[in-house]
């Protein structure tokens, strides 16, 4: 059967296919719909973990028991997952077990472009990498049979526009192979320092080395050899670029496993070639091991080590061809970033928080909230990573006290209900162990958002649908030494319970919490329910101040007056309360 | 020979199920097919593209500039960022539809005035259709997407391929009809 299928669903289908019986992830832009697709279906097991390391471990322990297992995230994920990921490298692989690692050139919806690659040179893995979706399908299989045969976590590596391109995918059937026996034998599976330092020279000398042979023979490095003036090793959706831009009229190596580099089939394609391209997005992890092997070639002295690809750069810096201009205009299209959409529960937490922002520092954290940073809320000073609010601001607020200056003395940590579960936990504890008087606003819309509404331990539902048991976030901050007096809990929509928490939580002297309830405007219970409260301007009123415009909202329409689109607005009442002349009046019910 | 289909918009119009019907109908009629996307944060109210490439053999996912043989933006000034995309003769089709973002409501940037005179004067062969007025006389403004897409197979000439038939397999039971009606409606509105 022959369908149209996105890499992240190749993906799933491919570790379907592989007989998987265990998964476990956590949701990235642009790795989430792996999980999505995989979950629905039948004799799995799948999960959404709380995060990276967690998903990464539960693989392995699957891995360990015998069974084919994966665990997916996006690239900063793996940052996460790294210590589980380092340390099993270490271990003697049963159940083939791989990781899905989602890159993002160019970064879509990330903080970095980090190129996960290098971790498999650094755990001394198997790396795998699909060019387009009917490759995301086989290679799945072709990695957890790698997985097996040389005992070896793979790492599978694929980029935004893998994920989230469609082509078309012939499907085949699901063959579960039977479970491998787990034999007690820490000397595999126990890596303390006296099997660790047995380990890692059998990594070398029989690992690695009977890789490197698989890479040089196996349907996953293709040479293909026409005209020779030209040669181009080539990864990912690269080879694609490429075979849109010459065609026939180049010789390529496709580079489907790219640890270890199957180095004698390079050198035989670079002594078939005049000129070696070796074109590959973000760092020059293959032209760097190909120069090392005494090969001349060209890579990133031409194309950059920055930003996604295309078929038009690749023509332009090779062939010199300047794409064809057609039609332009002078005039411009408005600016139109991301904002936190209309009804959004953030909004009215940004909006009273943006009144201390001379004289507090806004310590925020990966998710939709990142948006309150974005004019005219602008309401955060910073974003390191997940989990990483809480212990931003712990610092400068003990820096702040050390040094003895003056301003900036409040710090906030601000994260959502999933970050907070992935790693925000940690911090708070710590805070609260190390008497960081900070106050930590969790704003808790029931769902992780950003990824596209994945369920959570706060959620109530797990991804297979079923009923999950719901974190009390609020008994979780007492139990971690919260006192009663320093935690509110508060509904966003109202500003001015709204603002009196945040004046609170200003003046607290010990760790204080801060909780905003409300669902994401966007689930769609909350959209049904919500959809004919609407909010209108009585233009007869409204003098024009644009105070509502403050808060930032996407339905409010300025004109002569202000007017609010009707099909966005969910009625969430926030501008109603910030106009001075009550002139947003509610309509419906 | 590929043929390029590049869809403009915002987040949240629906420019996913147009396309989605476009590539089912392009694959069940033989066509090798790919299609890219960008999702997550651009999602939230921001600029969103589509790309389609079908033809007898495909190798890149995305459209390069000054190859795209129709461009249809959802959003009234939403393809003056892909002029450049455009081939020579190539069709835009623009909807009649503003939606204003934050950053020209509070002075940002600026929403172009007359942007018809705008594409009029850049263009060779320029289509203005009033897509959600249409799906609003249709009772439901959502299906201006269904609208664009009829519209899309008249200037394409893609009459060939079942369209009737594969929207029927993909718009949920009870919505078949008026997304038939917002099809036609599209398609007649040349």
């Amino acid at each position: 059967m022959k369908m149209l299928m996105s890499g992240n669903e190749a993906i799933a289908r491919g570790a379907y296919e592989a007989g998987v019986l265990v998964a476990s992830a956590y949701p990235g832009t642009p790795s989430t719909e792996i999980m999505e697709h995989f979950s629905q279906y039948d004799d799995i097991y799948a999960e959404w973990a709380v995060n990276e390391k967690v998903a990464c471990e539960v693989a392995v322990g699957a891995s360990m028991r015998g069974v084919r297992s994966f665990s997916a995230m996006k690239h900063v994920g793996l940052n996460v997952a790294a210590d589980a990921f380092m340390s099993f490298a270490y271990q003697v692989v049963n159940g083939g077990f791989v990781l899905i690692t989602a890159d993002e050139p160019s970064m879509y919806s990330s903080q970095n472009e980090q190129d996960n690659r290098y971790f498999a040179y650094f755990g001394k893995t198997a790396l795998i990498e699909p060019t387009d979706s009917q490759d995301c399908l086989d290679y799945m299989k072709y990695a957890f049979e790698i997985s097996e045969k040389y005992e070896t976590p793979v790492l599978f590596r694929v980029t935004t526009r893998i994920c989230h391109s469609k082509s078309i995918v012939s499907l085949g059937d699901r063959v579960v192979p039977p479970t491998r026996e787990f034999v007690k034998d820490p000397k595999k599976m126990l890596m303390v320092p006296a099997n660790s330092k047995l380990r890692h020279p059998q990594i070398e000398e029989q690992r690695i080395n009977g890789l490197r042979e698989y890479s040089n023979n196996c349907p996953l490095n293709v040479m293909e050899i026409n005209d020779t003036k030209i040669g181009i090793i080539a990864n990912g959706v690269s080879y694609q670029y490429s075979k849109e831009v010459f065609g026939d009229n180049a010789s390529y190596l496709k580079v489907g496993m790219a640890n270890p580099l199957p180095d004698k089939m390079i050198k035989d394609f670079a002594d078939k070639v005049d000129t070696l391209y070796v074109i590959e997005e973000n760092e020059p992890f293959m032209e760097t091991q190909i120069r090392a092997m005494g090969i001349n070639c060209i890579g990133k002295d031409l194309f950059p080590i920055y930003w996604e690809f295309s078929p038009e750069l690749i023509r332009e810096k090779i062939l010199g061809v300047a794409p064809v201009a057609t039609y332009s205009s002078d005039v411009q299209a408005p600016i139109r970033p991301p904002v936190l959409c209309a009804g959004c529960p953030h909004r009215g937490l940004f909006f009273e928080l943006g009144k201390y922002k001379n004289k507090a520092f806004f310590s925020g954290d990966i998710g939709c909230y990142s948006l309150g940073a974005m004019n005219p809320l602008n309401a955060l000073d910073s974003a390191i990573c997940m989990g990483g609010s809480i212990t931003g601001a712990h610092g400068f607020e003990k820096a702040t006290v050390m040094s003895g200056v003056e301003n900036f003395k409040k710090s906030f940590g601000i994260l959502g209900d999933s970050t907070f579960f992935h790693s925000g936990i940690t911090g708070l504890i710590n805070a609260i162990y190390n008497n960081a008087p900070i106050t930590t606003i969790i704003l808790d819309n029931s769902i992780t958002g950003m990824t596209g509404h994945q369920e959570n331990p706060g959620t109530g539902k797990n991804v297979m649908g079923q009923i999950a048991p719901i974190v009390d976030i609020k008994a979780l901050c007492f139990a971690c030494g919260i006192k009663e007096e320093n935690l509110i809990i508060v509904d966003p929509y109202d500003l001015k319970a709204t603002k009196e928490a945040v004046k609170l939580g200003f003046e607290a002297t010990e760790p204080f919490v801060i909780i905003t309830k409300r669902e994401c405007a966007l689930l769609k219970p909350i959209i049904k329910a919500r959809s004919k409260m609407k909010y209108k301007v009585n233009a007869e009123k409204c003098i024009r101040c644009k105070m509502c415009l403050k808060t930032g909202c996407p339905a409010l329409q300025l004109g002569e007056k202000v007017s609010i689109d009707q099909d966005q607005c969910n009625g969430c009442s926030v501008c109603s309360q910030v106009c001075p002349s009550k002139a947003i009046e509610k309509v419906g019910e | 020979m590929v043929k390029n289909i590049l869809l403009v918009g915002v987040g949240g119009q629906g420019t996913i199920l147009t396309s989605k019907i476009l590539s089912k109908g392009f694959v069940e009629n033989g066509y090798d097919v790919k299609m890219a996307e960008i999702h997550g944060m651009s999602q939230r109210g921001g600029t969103v593209t589509t790309q389609i490439r079908y033809g007898e053999k495909v190798y890149s996912p995305v459209i390069e500039k000054g190859t795209a043989d129709i461009i249809i933006a959802f959003e009234k000034s939403e393809a003056l960022r892909f002029l450049d995309y455009l081939n020579k003769g190539g069709i835009l089709v623009v909807n009649d539809y503003e939606i204003k973002p934050v950053t020209v409501s509070i002075g940002m940037s600026e929403y172009p005035n007359d942007v018809f005179e705008v594409y009029d004067k850049a263009v060779d062969n320029l289509h203005f259709i009033k897509a959600n007025k249409m799906a609003d006389d249709l009772g439901n403004s959502k299906i201006m997407n269904i609208v664009l897409l009829g519209n899309l197979v008249k200037m394409l000439q893609l009459e060939s391929i079942d369209w009737k038939k594969i929207i029927s397999e993909t718009v949920p039971e009870k919505a078949v009809e008026l997304n038939l009606k917002a099809f036609e409606k599209g398609y007649e509105s040349i």
